[in-house]
């Protein structure tokens, strides 16, 4: 990668906002295309104003060769011609940026809006609405399919069961999907928008219910950008600690999701234990910090609850528990051939389909790519004591699912270590105001997979700019590429396999 | 077949005696704040700014919070000088009335039940449509788990339906955020009546985090009639149920 183009950065390490380099938007394109077919990774994509007319579009780059980022600025007012072509990964990006500030990438093949709300730049829209036009979630153009026994089947934003609202269209002939869109927005809440000169006192609270699920995985990749923006230097034990929830809200989700799994082919022994397994996963992240989802456990400077002798063995001994446990329930899902074979072949995805999407988190380790960001761009405890990486072969939703029953064994594996070793000291240390005019790319490996946060500060240090992407923003159109030739009735077992945001979308 | 059976003895019986015994709440947990106005001089307001949610106030007439809006986050606790807010373990929280959830009170924990006719209805056998309407999972997954082994909810005759049409009510969480009002609303107007609205969690209330946004509503309030408030952020599965049985006068008078 040529270093003139880019500005090279690290996981949590600043960079002045002034040093990246802005080039015209054909070589802003060419770049960002070319080094994509290189093998980097889009991690992130997004428009900023920067005066009345022009906006600057600033993309992230991630390279797991050499463990860093890579970011490029350009600038437009109204329209670009369009990554998407050239590069998928930007679908969605572009979406949203065009949705965000009424920027038109121009020649992108299915521009539509991907959250439903007012363009942020009045006067600018980039389908042409007027400002008195309502917009109604999910009222948009979708995928056509005609002829003989071809039907649209159209379900959401309300489902069935205790879940987020979404809706979905299969394209269908008889039983078969043809293609499955997916259209979002019914969770947005405006929370970029609210972190605007910020750090305001709730901020945190923003990050922590981003995506309920992923408390500690928002909340970590938040405070990561907070104290590396402003050169805290967190104690080890905070390290250890966030780890360590960070791991076991891993554990409940995979529990979870592996338990829900077993239910949507109705063997109900897995469903059943592991709904109440991941439960108990949940208690031990309130036996850290009195709440089940981890919520006040993270602060910028550390942790706000220590863990004494006689708390850190009930935790050991509890995990060692319900470990076992798990392990007797999930156990039963290998050595029933009724589910594994209705795992295997099922919600396929192409490992070429899975790097032109440039998917993240279990999905793309469970075909085989070896994209984890505790091992591509360590950070906090993580660089120093490492966890296997799980990977998978065969992109289905056997492979999705064996990967998170791997990365059970090795979180437990990995809490139990840290457990033993956890460094002494204080929990959090001092923090202060940021500085101005600075930038930070803060990745965690959250359940999902990659998190991605991008802080920028104006001249007196507020947020000028915050962005969040949540694994599900790169992994929604996977679950839409696996349905592709499924059995419809195939959907719940293929959307459980991803169990993707809809509010860490949305957001 | 064996193996399963197998399994089963290993794990054993998983379900809580809840309510016939107290439940067993984490160490740390965070329960109902308890205000104690009469230790607050009323001049630092230290607690009122901390809140993110405003949920603090210290007026001429005392330090109140308003438990709807409370995110249970404990800064308020850890920045009153003389301990007028602390967090008690108390889980009985629910509230019929929004003004019986604001404290110093005496309304909180001690929902009343339906009226004998409605619980005539619904005490025996309630089924509930849940519409997450901005929620960001946390209420959803702690309002799912009453349906596991654990808090067995199928045992109160409380169900958890597809339908709105098979539905005596609803359960709502999240902020009701602009592009779910109108699907909240039409789900709301397919169930038969009589029916019930419960909100729960902080957004539900009150909007919660995201309370004043112009991309929600702040809660239900206003748009549905609510029959019981479930504060929390998100409530705890034993807050949950504790209220749910309250309603249909399971537990207390
Ligand atoms: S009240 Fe809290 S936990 Fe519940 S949906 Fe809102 S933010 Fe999430």
């Amino acid at each position: 990668m040529e270093s003139k183009r880019f500005l090279r950065a690290y996981n949590s390490c600043p960079v002045g906002l002034r040093d990246i380099p802005l080039v015209s938007t054909a070589e802003f394109r060419e770049t960002v295309v070319r080094s994509v077919a290189d093998g980097a990774r889009l991690a992130a994509l997004f428009g900023r104003p920067h005066g009345p007319n022009t906006l600057r579009l600033l993309a992230v780059l991630a390279r797991s060769r050499e463990g860093a980022l890579f970011i490029v600025e350009t600038e437009v007012s109204d329209c670009y011609p369009s990554l998407t072509v050239d590069c998928p990964q930007a679908h969605w990006f572009e979406r949203e940026m065009a949705e965000q500030w009424g920027v038109r990438p121009l020649g992108h093949p299915w521009l539509k809006p991907i959250r439903f709300h007012y363009s942020y730049r009045p006067g600018y829209d980039a389908w042409a609405r007027s400002a008195t036009e309502a917009i109604q979630p999910s009222v948009t153009d979708f995928f056509q399919v005609a002829g003989e026994e071809v039907h649209d089947v159209a379900v959401g934003p309300v489902h069935a069961g205790i879940i987020e609202p979404g809706h979905f269209r299969f394209q269908c002939h008889g039983e078969n999907v043809y293609h499955l869109e997916i259209s979002l927005g019914y969770q947005h809440r405006g929370v970029e928008r609210a972190m605007l000169g910020g750090p305001t006192s709730r901020s945190a609270h923003y990050m922590e219910t981003l995506a309920g699920d992923t408390s500690v995985g928002h909340m970590t990749a938040y405070c990561q950008a907070i104290e590396a923006l402003q050169g805290c230097i967190v104690p080890a034990r905070a390290y250890a600690l966030r780890a360590v929830a960070l791991e076991i809200e891993r554990l409940a989700n995979h529990t979870g999701d592996l338990g829900a799994l077993a239910g949507d082919v109705g063997y109900l022994p897995t469903a059943a234990h592991c709904g109440r397994l991941r439960g108990d996963f949940l208690n031990l992240t309130a036996l850290l910090c009195g709440n089940r989802f981890g919520r006040g456990l993270v602060r910028p400077g550390g942790v706000v609850f220590d863990l004494d002798a006689d708390q850190a063995k009930l935790l050991l001994e509890k995990i060692g528990r319900i470990y076992n446990n798990v392990t007797t329930a999930v156990d039963l899902l290998w050595k029933t051939p009724s589910v594994v074979g209705r795992f295997e072949k099922t919600g396929r995805v192409l490992r070429q389909t899975c790097e032109d999407l440039g998917l993240v988190g279990p999905a793309a380790r469970a075909c085989g790519l070896e994209r984890d960001v505790r091992y591509e761009f360590p950070s906090g405890i993580y660089a120093l004591s490492h966890i296997p990486i799980a990977l998978g072969e065969t992109g289905d939703v056997f492979a999705r699912a064996y990967v998170r029953w791997l990365e059970i064994q090795r979180s437990v594996a990995f809490i139990q270590k840290q457990m033993e070793m956890l460094p002494g000291g204080p929990i959090r240390a001092a923090t202060g105001e940021l500085p101005p005019e600075r930038l930070v790319v803060s990745l965690t490996e959250g359940w999902r997979g990659e998190i991605c946060h991008v802080a920028v500060t104006d001249v007196e240090g507020r947020f000028a700019h915050y962005k969040v992407v949540d694994p599900s923003f790169h992994n929604w159109m996977g679950l839409a590429m696996a349905l592709r030739d499924q059995q419809i009735s195939d959907f719940p077992l293929c959307n459980k396999s991803f169990n993707l945001s809809y509010c860490g979308h949305d957001l | 077949m064996l193996k399963e059976l197998v399994a089963r003895c290993k794990l054993g019986y998983g379900t809580i005696p809840f309510p016939a015994k107290e439940p067993i709440l984490p160490d740390r947990y965070r329960g109902c704040p308890v205000v104690d106005t009469a230790r607050c001089p009323g001049q630092c307001r230290v607690c009122a700014e901390v809140c993110p949610t405003s949920a603090v106030k210290v007026s001429a007439d005392g330090l109140h919070l308003d438990l709807g809006r409370c995110l249970f986050c404990g800064e308020c606790e850890t920045a009153c000088p003389v301990n007028a807010i602390r967090f008690s373990r108390e889980y009985r929280m629910a509230a019929r009335r929004r003004q019986d959830m604001v404290l110093p009170g005496t309304g909180t924990g001690t929902a009343r039940s339906l009226d004998a006719r409605m619980k005539r209805l619904l005490g025996r056998a309630l089924r509930l449509r849940q519409v997450s309407a901005g929620g960001c999972n946390a209420c959803e997954a702690d309002t799912n788990v009453l349906t596991t082994v654990v808090f067995d909810l199928g045992r109160f005759g409380i169900q958890f339906v597809a339908s709105p049409r098979h539905a005596d009510g609803i359960l709502v969480t999240g902020p009701v955020t602009e592009n779910m009002k109108p699907a909240l609303i039409k789900t709301y107007e397919a169930v038969p009546a009589p029916k019930i609205v419960i909100a729960v969690g902080a957004c539900a209330i009150a909007g919660g985090p995201y309370a004043g946004h112009k991309e929600v509503h702040d809660g239900v309030e206003g748009i549905l009639p609510v029959d019981l408030y479930i504060p929390g952020c998100p409530p705890h599965p034993i807050v949950i149920l504790d209220g749910l049985l309250r309603l249909l006068g399971r537990i207390g008078k």
